[in-house]
């Protein structure tokens, strides 16, 4: 998978890229993300995380929900979001593709880049942005439809009529989700027949067939049993070797087995963000520590 | 084990039982009573038409002849009056009342879409007298002196728009009654569509779809739910009398005119009802509204097996919320 | 076969959604809109015109005197709205009992076939044509008594009301948290006296709600009272005598050709909606304050 797309420049216009400057902020408190540095650290020509967010701000019509986020997500690796519930993990996720679009009084203002190109610029195209963002779902959200439908769904979206080609297609996203040998002679059945696992899987195959850059995993496996879970987390870490993965978490253990760097979140402020084993054998900041030894949370 | 529990004094326990046997006695009678309300129905209507059923058998259905004064009847026009005023009003509503729902569950503002849903659902409850009265005084003229002859002019060509502008007639009967079945579609397929897990739709547009493309999937998961809306509305415009007795012309002959006048079996019964003379003549009216009501159970026989086979192995989407 | 390669080289349409897609977008949720606009415009009509024509000729007089004969102008129709509160009362006489009786029993005791073959039935009353519902009240009650008469509309009207009592009284009774009716047991109560005394009563607002929407439904119906009640000019309380209705008042004046009786007619119906609608209006903004009830 190339990091630069030509077309997407075609999305936004040249002048936009990279055009909202982080604010000047000194000494804001918490908000320190371990071995970020600031944007001006790219070179020119020097390649940018998959995924980077400069104080980002994100409102609940009065609420505040996020306060001046800065993470940077490399390419081919897991990080994961842990935090207390309400901390602004599953609101921060969903930034990166625009879902909170759809919830009334919303309002952002910071900076939040994928491939290189604003997610937040007037002219981005909603639709795009989210075809090139895979997600997957707190509950598994199959559509009434046979297993093939699901996944095919976002190919026809792109015009794929080719029977041949979608169901080489729909096959190799159901191979990447680790399904494919379970439900073979079984495309043509509704997707709500499967279990729970299973069609969390198919969700992933659904939104691995559209060739995501990054994935964004909500998470994923909180309504599954133990079983159904460890095959998710085995199918994370296989998918890190094609995609850039996000997946919040509520569970530390999953954090730890899965995640090459985790970010813990607080009352929406980042609070550290660093190597996985770092974070959780050494942490730099005393609420991250108080959080990973359970002493709230 | 100890001592047993006292026992209540046998007398109290009896008049306890008593109470409880009779109290569930009545209510079930209660509930019997709506069985032999239906079957009064069945009862009156199939004894009510013997007559009629006796001296025309099937012909009833497929005669087009209706006179009292020679003492022949055929339903066939009313028949075809029906099924034409009602597919016309369908033809109508559904596309505008699906569109209008959509409009209300997922495009309008929460608040907005409230808002317009409370005051259709208000419509729904205004009498069908009154929508025949602004059907015949309004509608009418405007039919008449607007849109018929413009229809005439224009697409006068086809068999459907020919004739005279009279405004009463079968357009009018079908605009009517599309106007009168829309807020029962429009306010149940609004709910149905609020009611479908939220997730599919964020699902559709985390893929990349577009929102008419998202709205597309929810409406793939409403369809039992919508279908039976459709049905239901079909229901009520089949037998739907008064509004149609006022703007359809009453006249009891076929003609592939829109802009003709023409009569349903029920606008057929109350406008003759009362007048008519002879048991024959009554019998045949009767069995008119035999015809009606059967026609109406199988609808909505129809409308409850689609929406069961429709619901079949997705019962579990309906539960995901 | 062995995991597909990383499709760089042949990536999915790389521009966005296409020209079609967005056209087709755009063509949909704009005429989305159209039809929600289409939709209301025929019934603000509606109600426009209801007001703009019935208001002129509403007077104290429309309510309180009564019917002049043809070529008098002037006169009202306090027969007829009299004679339409008599016969929703005579069908609510015979349908509330009966209906809330069959309500509390499917939602207390209605369990198995014969529960459902009620709900069925119940369901299929409801879509039953009021006209045919007139046809067959005529052949119970008019034709043994050999004539019409009030109180043949009120079993008409009645039979009207009675499904949506049925099934609506059963829809809020089940509302009713278990733990009343355990409650209720557990201090020894016998099973008749916790429906009859705890649960009905925690119910009777919900249950009131359904009925007095069903007797709003039935006072605008027409159908059913033209060869029952049939209707009268004059003044009448006796229920083995026709008795006048708004609705068949309405209907009777939209047909004649008198300008003076059609102009009275839009305000029948004006009067007719006020009673309906209010009525209506009032209890489904108390129903949505009412707790228990979505």
């Amino acid at each position: 998978m190339t990091l630069e797309t030509p077309s997407i420049r075609t999305i936004l216009p040249e002048g936009r890229r990279g055009e909202t400057a982080p604010e000047a902020r000194a000494g804001a408190g918490a908000t320190t993300s371990a071995g970020a540095a600031a944007p001006a650290a790219h070179a020119p020509g020097a390649v940018e995380p998959r995924l980077v967010t400069r104080d980002f701000n994100l409102w609940y019509g009065t609420h505040q929900a996020l306060k001046q986020v800065s993470l940077e997500v490399p390419d081919h690796s897991v990080t994961a979001i842990i935090g207390p519930s309400g901390c602004g993990k599953s609101t921060l996720l969903r930034s990166f593709n625009r879902m909170n679009d759809l919830i009334p009084g919303v309002r952002v203002r910071g900076s939040v880049r994928v491939s290189g190109l604003e997610v937040y610029a007037p002219s981005t195209d909603v639709v795009e942005l989210r075809r090139r963002i895979g997600m997957v779902f707190q509950r598994p959200n199959p559509f009434p439809k046979s297993i093939f439908d699901n996944v095919a769904f976002g190919l026809r979206l792109l015009g794929l009529g080719n029977r041949t080609e979608l169901e080489a297609r729909v096959e190799d996203s159901l191979r990447h989700a680790a399904l494919w040998d379970e439900v073979r002679d079984r495309l043509g059945k509704s997707a709500l027949a499967l279990s729970g696992g299973q069609q969390q899987r198919l969700c992933i195959a659904r939104a691995l067939a559209v060739e995501p850059e990054v994935l964004l995993m909500d998470e994923p496996a909180s309504a599954l049993d133990p079983t159904a879970t460890a095959r998710i987390e085995e199918l994370v870490l296989d998918l890190k070797e094609r995609y850039t993965i996000v997946m919040v978490t509520h569970n530390m253990q999953q954090a730890a087995r899965v995640s090459d760097r985790t970010a813990f979140m607080l009352v929406g402020e980042l609070i550290e963000l660093g190597e996985t084993r770092q974070l959780f054998t050494r942490p730099r900041q005393k609420l991250t520590e108080d959080y990973i030894t359970g002493r709230f949370g | 084990m100890g001592t047993p529990w006292p026992a209540r004094p046998p007398g109290r326990a009896r008049r306890w039982a008593f109470a409880d046997g009779a109290y569930r006695g009545l209510l079930t009678a209660f509930a019997l009573f709506v069985f032999v309300i239906a079957a009064l129905i069945v009862y009156e209507s199939a004894r009510g038409s013997g007559l009629s059923v006796r001296t025309f058998g099937w012909s009833f259905l497929t005669s087009t002849e209706w006179d009292p004064v020679a003492g022949r009847f055929g339903a066939l026009p009313y028949l075809y009056g029906t099924l034409v005023s009602s597919g016309l009003a369908m033809l109508l509503s559904v596309p505008l009342g699906l569109g209008a729902a959509v409009f209300l569950a997922e495009l309008a503002p929460r608040r907005v879409g409230d808002a317009v849903a409370f005051v259709v659902e208000l419509l729904a409850s205004i009498p069908s007298i009154v929508y025949g009265i602004w059907g015949l005084f309004v509608l009418a003229p405007f039919l008449r002196t607007a849109l018929e002859p413009w229809l005439i002019r224009h697409l006068g060509f086809l068999p459907l728009f020919e004739g005279f502008p009279f405004g009463i007639g079968m357009l009018n009967a079908g605009i009517v009654l599309a106007v009168m079945v829309l807020p029962t579609i429009v306010s149940l397929s609004r709910e149905i569509l609020l009611s479908t897990p939220r997730t599919l739709r964020e699902a559709a547009l985390a893929l990349g779809s577009t929102r008419s493309e998202a709205i597309g999937v929810v409406l793939d998961a409403a369809r039992p739910g919508i279908l039976g809306a459709v049905i239901l509305g079909l229901g009520r415009a089949l037998g739907e009398t008064m509004a149609v007795t006022m703007v359809i012309g009453n006249a009891s002959r076929i003609s592939a005119s829109l802009l003709a006048p023409g009569a349903t079996m029920a606008s057929v019964i109350a406008n003759e009802f009362t007048e008519a003379t002879g048991d024959l003549y009554l019998s045949a009216l009767i069995e008119i509204a035999l015809v009606l009501f059967v026609l109406t159970l199988l609808v909505n026989a129809v409308a409850r097996l689609l929406v069961h086979w429709a619901a079949g192995g997705r019962r579990d989407v309906a539960g995901t919320a | 076969m062995s995991p597909a390669q990383p499709s760089a080289p042949q990536r999915l349409q790389p521009r966005g959604p296409s020209w079609n897609r967005r056209a087709w977008n755009a063509g949909v949720l704009s005429a989305c809109w159209l039809a929600a606009a289409t939709v209301v415009l025929p019934l603000a009509l509606i109600v426009w015109h209801l007001l703009a024509k019935g208001l002129p000729a509403m007077n104290l007089a429309f309510f309180l005197h009564m019917p002049k004969p043809v070529g008098e102008p002037g006169g009202g129709m306090a027969n007829a709205i009299v004679g339409t509160l008599i016969l929703v009362a005579l069908g609510a006489a015979i349908a509330v009992p009966i209906g809330v009786g069959a309500g509390v029993w499917l939602s207390e005791y209605g369990r198995g076939r014969f529960a459902s073959m009620v709900r069925y039935t119940a369901d299929v009353l409801a879509g039953v044509p009021s006209i045919v519902v007139g046809v067959v009240a005529y052949g119970l009650v008019v034709v043994p008594m050999g004539r019409f008469s009030a109180l043949a509309g009120g079993v008409a009207l009645g039979i009207l009301m009675l499904p949506t009592i049925v099934r609506s009284t059963e829809e809020v009774v089940r509302l009713v948290p278990r733990s009343y009716r355990e409650a209720a047991l557990a201090l020894g109560a016998p099973r008749w006296r916790t429906i009859q005394q705890v649960v009905i009563p925690a119910a009777s607002a919900g249950i009131v709600t359904a009925t007095v929407l069903a007797l709003a439904r039935a006072a605008g119906e027409t159908a059913p009272l033209l060869f029952t009640a049939l209707g009268n000019r004059f003044w009448s309380l006796q229920l083995d005598q026709p008795m006048a209705s708004l609705p068949v008042f309405i209907f009777d004046y939209a047909r004649a050709p008198y300008e003076d009786w059609n102009r009275q007619a839009w305000t029948g119906a004006l009067v007719l909606i006020m009673l309906v609608t209010l009525l209506s209006a009032v209890l489904r903004i108390t129903l949505r304050r009412l707790p228990g009830r979505s």
